[in-house]
């Protein structure tokens, strides 16, 4: 059971939740509570939005404005919200066919106009909730219900994109570095600008199992076996590099946030108005 | 009066947004609507506003419903191939029943069609474009004081029954520029959601008044923490697949703009007292079918014009009445042959109805209706 204070962000009344057991989203709202409550933000000071999938239900499960969008539109319904409401911190929750597929155009975007938004992308290499086919970020070579011989396109490194893009901030991390998870999203959030943080999070019922994997258990295990530190995998040549999880930090930097300088340009112009 | 000036009807429907109220836009550029957009960059910080051309109308309409959901009153406007990228968000908006403008300015389809030519190829795109088959409203300006009454009034529909509100223009009514008198500050009513009067931790997002069977809506970021989702919901805003709460939800959607159906009958009407045959049409065609009437009266022709303002939900009972006691009806109209269908379905065999049409792109002329009302008289 989590916290107390942890606890009031949490709609108990909408439970039970829909995730399957052994899924990784759950550690990873966990993980993300306790970054914004160590920050001492409360329900009101926090919206957080969603497109579609098993990551979209997210939002509904916590106790803060939430808004559950479109497929891939999360971050552009999010850039709305933060435009009228620039005091709130959000925090735009995606899949990575969400994020990375269908909502590709308004991720690259958002970040290269550095809007202060949080995105958080639960990577499961697999479109979870619709059953099992293939992401951008699903491996090559690897099952899925819409690669039955194996997928022949290349793997999307996100956090590569979202740094080239001009995100201020870039992390990845997997749900087995629990501890990782809370301090990169924490830092994100306290971040001015577009923050990225990528979390690896196991579907034991669509990849884990097809994959040959194994049960959640034994995910978790090819988490922790399969992940580098960026340290150590900058002296790996690609073959080594090869299936494997490169966690850290790739960006961290500062750039003129939008919403400012959106504020700058009105004051500017209702001054010369005056 | 008013201030006196020379505007553009896409002028117009910028400038009817700041004075309803609208203090968000977000767009994506398209012919025949860009100088919306353009006019808006420009006009919107000056009244605290903002403006935000986004990567595409995807994105420009998600923009505008976050915006109003976070409380300010905001608009969205493109032309059809880019309605068309609309059109999943605008359902988002039905359901989850946020107030927002949507602006079409129409031109040729299908397709990228004729970009700067004028057509009426939307009309039940308006309506029946995104999936689920649920209504909305939709409104269609004949002249540049119109864009910018309409839009004013857009908004405050909007606003009064939370709901995406389509502006059904033309590239004719965008492209025109007229003498427009304003009306005074004064007279220009503008109407705002309707808020919660309950604590936060009382609030029930879609708990609807039932007397209007609309929800008072909560802005986020205003102490109110609460969840709104494009799945079908219960009172708290979380998805349910309750046979008894969809049925609840789908119901109210209907009865909303049921109850409300006094402030949705709009239209227009002119010379029908004796009218023997009865023209209907909407947006650029209105204009030229006036004319017609003028021309075919002064040969003696006993004609009338009946105008849909409001042309979804469509006038049925009106039009209904007023055919009842004309030998014929004709739909001029510069698509295939769109809105005759409503038109007939309206009028239920009270009288023969016959449709004509114009697809070269060019305007339907007074002309082409006086020929068409001495063929059916
Ligand atoms: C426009 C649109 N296209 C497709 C879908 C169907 N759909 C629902 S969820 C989903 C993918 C989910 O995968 P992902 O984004 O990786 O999230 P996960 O479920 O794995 O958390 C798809 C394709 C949809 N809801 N809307
Ligand atoms: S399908 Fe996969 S991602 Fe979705 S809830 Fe189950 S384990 Fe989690």
């Amino acid at each position: 059971m989590p916290r107390e204070n942890i606890m009031r962000f949490i709609r108990t009344r909408f439970f039970p939740h829909i995730f399957c057991p052994g899924c990784g989203h759950g550690i990873a709202v966990h993980a993300m509570l306790r970054a914004i409550d160590s920050l001492g933000y409360n329900p009101q000071d926090i919206m957080v939005t969603s497109g579609i999938g098993c990551s979209g239900r997210i939002p509904g499960y916590i106790n803060a404005n939430t808004l559950h969008t479109t497929h891939g539109r999360s971050l552009a319904f999010a850039t709305g919200v933060k435009l009228a409401k620039p005091n709130l911190k959000i925090i735009a929750v995606m899949g990575d066919g969400d994020c990375a597929a269908i909502g590709g155009n308004h991720f690259i975007h958002a970040a290269r106009r550095n809007i202060d938004i949080t995105a958080i992308v639960l990577n499961n290499y697999i479109y979870g909730m619709t059953g099992g086919q293939v992401s951008p970020t699903t491996p090559h070579g690897a099952k899925a219900t819409t690669a039955p011989y194996g997928f022949i396109e290349q793997q999307f490194d996100l956090c590569k994109l979202a740094s080239a893009a001009g995100a201020v901030y870039v992390a990845r991390t997997t749900v087995y570095h629990v501890a990782q998870v809370e301090r990169y999203i924490r830092k994100a959030i306290q971040k001015k600008g577009f923050a990225f943080v990528e979390v690896v999070s196991p579907c034991p019922t669509q990849f884990g199992r097809r994959n040959k994997i194994g049960d959640a258990v034994k995910m978790m295990q090819w988490l922790k076996e399969n992940s580098i530190p960026l340290s150590k995998a900058k002296r790996m040549s690609p073959e080594e590099l090869e299936n494997k999880i490169v966690i850290g930090e790739f960006a961290d930097r500062d750039a003129p946030e939008y919403t400012e300088l959106y504020g700058e340009l009105r004051n500017r112009i209702r001054g010369e108005g005056a | 009066m008013g201030k006196v000036v020379f505007w553009q009807g896409n002028r117009a429907i910028a400038m009817g947004a700041i004075a309803a109220g609208i203090r968000f836009f977000a767009g994506y550029p398209i012919t025949p609507s860009s100088e919306i957009a353009e006019i808006l960059s420009a006009e919107l910080p000056k009244v605290g506003g903002t403006f935000i051309q986004m990567e595409d109308e995807i994105g420009s309409m998600a923009a505008a419903i976050g915006a109003s959901t976070a409380g300010l009153k905001s608009m969205t406007a493109t032309s059809g191939p880019g309605f068309s990228l609309k059109q999943e968000n605008l359902g988002f908006a039905i359901i989850a029943e946020i107030p927002v403008v949507v602006v079409d300015v129409q031109r040729g389809g299908p397709s990228t069609g004729t970009p700067t030519k004028p057509m009426q190829g939307d009309f039940m795109q308006a309506r029946w474009g995104t999936h689920g088959g649920f209504p909305l409203i939709a409104i269609s300006p004949s002249t540049v004081r119109e864009c910018y009454d309409f839009t004013i009034e857009a908004s405050n529909l909007a606003e009064r029954f939370r709901s995406p509100v389509v502006i059904l223009s033309d590239e004719v009514v965008g492209h025109m520029r007229e003498r427009v008198e304003l009306p005074n500050e004064s007279e220009i009513k503008v109407i705002n959601r309707k808020k919660p009067t309950v604590p936060p931790e009382k609030y029930l997002p879609y708990l609807a008044d039932p007397e209007d069977d609309v929800p008072p809506m909560a802005a986020y970021g205003e102490g109110y923490c609460f969840h709104m989702t494009g799945l079908t919901h219960n009172e708290w805003g979380f998805p349910t697949n309750d046979p008894e709460k969809i049925e609840a939800m789908n119901l109210r959607l209907l009865r909303k703009f049921e109850k409300g159906k006094n402030l949705l009958t709009r239209y227009s009407t002119f010379e029908v007292e004796d009218a023997e045959i009865l023209i209907v049409a909407f947006g650029c065609v209105a204009r030229s079918a006036m004319r017609a009437v003028r021309e075919a009266r002064k040969e003696g022709y006993k004609v009338g014009l009946f105008r849909p303002i409001i042309v979804w939900p469509f006038p049925d009972e009106p039009l209904r009445e007023i055919a009842s006691s004309v030998k014929a009806v004709i739909v001029p109209e510069m698509n295939i042959g769109l809105m005759v269908r409503e038109v007939e379905r309206a009028v239920a065999g009270r009288c023969p109805v016959y449709s004509l049409t114009r697809l070269d792109s060019d305007i339907l002329t007074p002309s082409q209706i006086v020929e068409k009302i001495k063929e059916v008289a």
